[in-house]
């Protein structure tokens, strides 16, 4: 088959590390399929992030710059890429299911008319025809998808593959041209949630707090509790929509999908579109009052209490293991 | 002129079932409801109508069955409906050429609609749908806000590390996010008042759309089941779990 593009996420030159995922998806493709697997890092100033990419096991890496890329848009985005592809003949292209991903791929589709599957987790053959699995209904169900046309694009769920290794022997970052379409819209300004804790699609631990934690203030509690376990907090659209919490830690269906190896559910009842962004976490801790929350069906440890009194006492249970 | 799409969705508060043999989801006794997301597209229209003035026509693009949900949105205040009439195995570029050829042929001036439908998950048709039109784009808006002269819109996006402004110019396609508002529900009023309200049906085939899907579903099948439901008596029982029974700490 056709070589397999892979279109890099940056956030203007910190490169982020759900692109190794993709990498590895695009791998599983290349030994189905045939062909070899290239990266595109579109931006200004970004060889720092080509360079990165370059150790990842990729053929080569193309490398997009201009000032007109120096911020993300999704029109020039898909311009670009689908400039890349027509001249280089790629028959795939991958990107993180992400809000990256999410915005500026389906535009590829429309540009290209070509056939995109959203957030798929496998790939696979019957026969010689490419099987694609993908979560429908909130995780309730896997659709086997197949796709006609050409190019085939896909946005990846990180969760789903390994991470390609980093640091691995260079492949060559070669230039390429791109043309500069905003084609009407153009970037205003950009309000980061700061953060010393760890990304939430990247932690280890992921400690979220639902509706039961009932105020802002009590937030701290939460925040305790997550520095002590290096955590990453993560919220129910509930938190979300209250204003305790900001958007982009929002769990579930319509926010972020995570899986991390221990994920603790605070006063959270467990509405399907919370359990399809968590529901494939490792090990899963749930604190709430009601026994008869849906969160406790999938936890692996479920403890029926008052969250204002279990996590002060965790705290302090915590506090005793990292003193001994 | 606003154009609001909207598609009809399994009552998202409900797991759904996959039939025994894998090829569709059981869809009997199940309510059908519009995609929230769509319902705040609508609402984020009639909000618009209510201060610049303008008209709200929703466009569906399915079955006759669709005109349940239509008249939902009509009930919520919306001023006309166009049902494209469809089957149900359209894929998101099909459905965003014939969403095209009917907002060319309402010279529609803005598209709002939502993020994602919660069937499918997709999240593509909004995105698709600007670029067939050559239109910029701005998804998973969580404010919209037109200049002065109405020719363009800041729209601030919900996005991974936090919140995202962007110009652009009008026409153009908005995708909404959950935080852009609260919709509205139907009154009584509203409800007679809709069943009065234009609603022209289209077959696709006059549209001349090619609607061959390119992306098919072939069949369906449960996610591996969690063995959840474990419990622990108190706080101490549930840190030495961790430890020592999971070794996650
Ligand atoms: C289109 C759409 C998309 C959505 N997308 C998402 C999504 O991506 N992510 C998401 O999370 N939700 C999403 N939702 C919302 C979802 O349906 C639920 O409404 C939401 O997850 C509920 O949040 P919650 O569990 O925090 O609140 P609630 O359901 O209100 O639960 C609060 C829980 O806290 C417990 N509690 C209260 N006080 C205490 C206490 N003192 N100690 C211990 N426990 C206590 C209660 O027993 C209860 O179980 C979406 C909904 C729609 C319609
Ligand atoms: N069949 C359809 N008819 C009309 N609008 C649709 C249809 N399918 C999707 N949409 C619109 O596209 C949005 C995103 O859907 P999707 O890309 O399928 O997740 C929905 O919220 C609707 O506004």
């Amino acid at each position: 088959m056709a070589d397999i593009l892979v279109v890099v996420e940056h956030q203007e030159g910190a490169f982020r590390k759900n692109t190794l995922s993709v990498v590895s998806a695009a791998k599983v493709l290349a030994g189905l399929s045939g062909g070899e697997v290239d990266a595109l890092v579109l931006g200004n100033g970004v060889a720092a992030v080509a360079d990165v990419v370059a150790g990842t096991g990729v053929r080569k890496v193309l490398l997009g710059e201009g000032s007109a890329f120096a911020k993300y848009l999704a029109v020039t985005y898909a311009f670009a890429v689908a400039e890349v592809v027509k001249a280089k003949g790629y028959g795939a292209v991958f990107a993180p299911a992400s809000t990256f991903g999410k915005d500026f791929m389906p535009r590829v589709s429309g540009l290209l008319d070509a056939p995109l599957a959203s957030d798929i987790v496998g790939l696979t053959k019957d026969g010689d025809a490419l099987r694609v699995k993908r979560p429908m209904y909130a995780g309730n169900a896997i659709g086997t998808v197949e796709l006609a046309g050409s190019p085939l694009l896909f946005t990846v769920r990180q969760t789903a593959f390994d991470a390609a290794a980093m640091g691995g022997a260079k492949a060559p970052v070669e230039k390429v041209a791109v043309t500069a379409e905003a084609g009407g819209t153009a970037f205003v300004s950009r309000q980061e949630t700061k953060s010393e804790r760890p990304e939430l699609t990247e932690a280890r631990v992921i400690v979220s707090a639902g509706r039961g934690i009932k105020a802002q203030e009590n937030l701290k509690m939460v925040e305790e509790l997550a520095d002590l376990l290096n955590a990453a907090i993560g919220a129910s659209r509930a938190s979300v929509d209250a204003g305790w919490a900001p958007n982009d830690w929002q769990v579930g269906q319509t926010g972020k999908i995570v899986a991390p190896e221990l994920y603790i559910a605070l006063g959270i009842s467990g509405a399907i579109q919370h359990l399809a962004g968590m529901k494939d976490s490792k090990v899963i801790v749930a604190i709430n009052k009601d026994e008869e929350a849906p969160i406790f069906q999938v936890a692996d440890y479920g403890l029926v209490a008052d969250l204002f009194k279990a996590v002060p006492e965790m705290i302090a249970e915590l506090k005793k293991l990292k003193s001994a | 002129k606003i154009l609001v799409p909207i598609k009809p969705v399994p009552n998202p508060d409900e797991k759904v079932k996959i039939k025994g043999d894998g090829s569709g989801i059981v869809l009997e006794n199940i309510k059908m409801v519009v995609n929230p997301f769509c319902e705040i597209a609508v609402e984020e229209a009639l909000r618009i109508r209510e201060k610049l003035t303008g008209e709200v026509v929703v466009v569906t693009v399915g079955p006759k069955e669709s005109e349940q949900q239509v008249r939902t949105a009509l009930a919520m205040g919306a001023d006309r409906a166009v049902l494209v009439e469809a089957g149900t195995d359209l894929d998101s570029l099909a459905v965003a050429k014939v969403l095209a050829k009917v907002v060319a042929d309402e010279k529609a001036e803005i598209v709002l609609m939502g993020k994602q439908s919660v069937d499918d998950d997709n999240n593509q048709v909004g995105q698709i749908l600007a670029a067939v039109l050559g239109w910029p784009q701005a998804a998973f808006a969580s404010k919209i806000e037109f200049a002065a002269d109405n020719r363009k819109a800041n729209v601030t996006r919900e996005v991974d590390g936090g919140l995202e402004t962007i110009e652009v110019a009008l026409p153009a396609v908005v995708t909404v996010d959950l935080r852009l508002n609260e919709p509205r529900y139907a009154s009584l009023p509203g409800i007679m008042k809709a069943k009065k309200k234009e609603m022209k049906v289209v077959p696709v085939a006059s549209l001349g759309v090619d609607t061959t899907p390119r992306v098919k579903v072939l069949s369906y099948s449960a996610p591996p089941l969690r063995a959840g439901g474990g419990r622990v008596a108190d706080v101490a029982e549930l840190v030495s779990k961790l430890k020592n029974e999971a070794k996650v700490l």
